[in-house]
């Protein structure tokens, strides 16, 4: 996150942090509505892989179609995906996982599927280019 | 490894004025009323009425940790050849999985473990920066640092976590 010359007025910089502000906090209330849906482990992989998709399709439709503006792309990405997922609660769960094979499936899941989903989200962005450009 | 800009203040300032804001504004919706008028009866008096939902604690405690993280994102650089490695990441979230164990740990109440622990920590650390982050690096062909990344969160956050445990071990 490089920070512009444009946005260094103080009252500019000011406005990313309240609107990062304000993602974090939905972010940070959408992954607990979770956690009070599913298990604690569930809802955690859910809300990584998810979050870890839709960044990495905004930043890779950003690289290919650039439609997304760029300051609302870093205060959505910064503010609410960022906050959305988690790695602490993650990790809590990892050191206090009730037997081995939890432990390597908690593990196993959230960094599988938080890969898959990136990689899943890359080859969308590239489909969407090409539709695009034909 | 970390390199801070020469003014530290100034984005520490605006970090704590955002802070306040979002402090105040979450107050105001979550039962804590600024009464005047009534409450004590000496005028301003400040009526607290200590039931917040829990919504609006980790609402306002992500807040928080989000601009945190950002605050860090912009004094810490990334480390090894051509900056690559995500260090600001690695930061958020060894540090971030520390505080919230030691709140585990010491058996803190349910407020504040979603204030602090689901709020502010949950949002301090992330994964979608560091999945997205981990891949890049694969693809760009520095394999190593992805795998370094990938090991490095989880094993440096599980010792934070087993030094967080033993912390709280002797201190609760």
């Amino acid at each position: 996150m490089t920070t512009d010359t444009s946005r260094s007025n103080p009252l500019a910089r000011l406005e990313t942090l309240a609107l990062i502000g304000i993602g974090g906090f939905a972010g940070a209330n959408l992954r607990f509505f979770a956690l009070g849906l599913f298990s604690e482990i569930g809802a955690v992989l859910l809300v990584n892989v998810v979050g870890s998709f839709v960044l990495g399709f905004l930043l890779y439709e950003a690289q290919y179609t650039g439609i997304v503006d760029r300051q609302s792309r870093i205060v959505f990405t910064t503010g609410f995906l960022s906050s959305l997922t988690t790695y602490s609660t993650f990790a809590v769960q990892t050191a206090l996982a009730a037997s081995p094979v939890w432990f390597v499936a908690i593990v196993v899941g959230n960094y599988g599927l938080g890969f898959a989903g990136v990689l899943a989200s890359r080859a969308l962005s590239r489909r969407l280019r090409g539709g695009a450009s034909v | 490894m970390i390199g801070f800009e020469s003014s530290v203040f100034a984005p520490a300032l605006e970090t704590l004025v955002a802070v306040c804001c979002v402090l105040v504004g979450a107050l105001e919706g979550s039962g804590i009323a600024f009464d005047p008028g009534f409450g004590l009866g000496f005028g301003l008096g400040l009526d607290l009425d200590l039931d917040p939902e829990p919504a609006h604690v980790v609402g306002t405690g992500g807040a928080i940790g989000a601009v945190l993280r950002h605050w860090v994102y912009t004094q810490v650089a990334n480390a090894g050849k051509d900056r690559a490695f995500p260090t600001a990441t690695l930061t958020v979230n060894v540090v971030g999985s520390f505080v919230f164990a030691v709140a585990v740990f010491a058996g803190w109440g349910d407020s504040t473990i979603q204030f602090l622990g689901i709020g502010i920590c949950g949002s301090f650390t992330t994964f979608s920066s560091f999945s997205v982050e981990t891949v890049q690096l694969w693809e760009t062909g520095n394999r190593r640092l992805a795998v370094a990344a990938a090991g490095g969160n989880l094993c440096l956050s599980l010792v934070a976590i087993g030094v967080a445990w033993a912390l709280a071990s002797v201190l609760f």
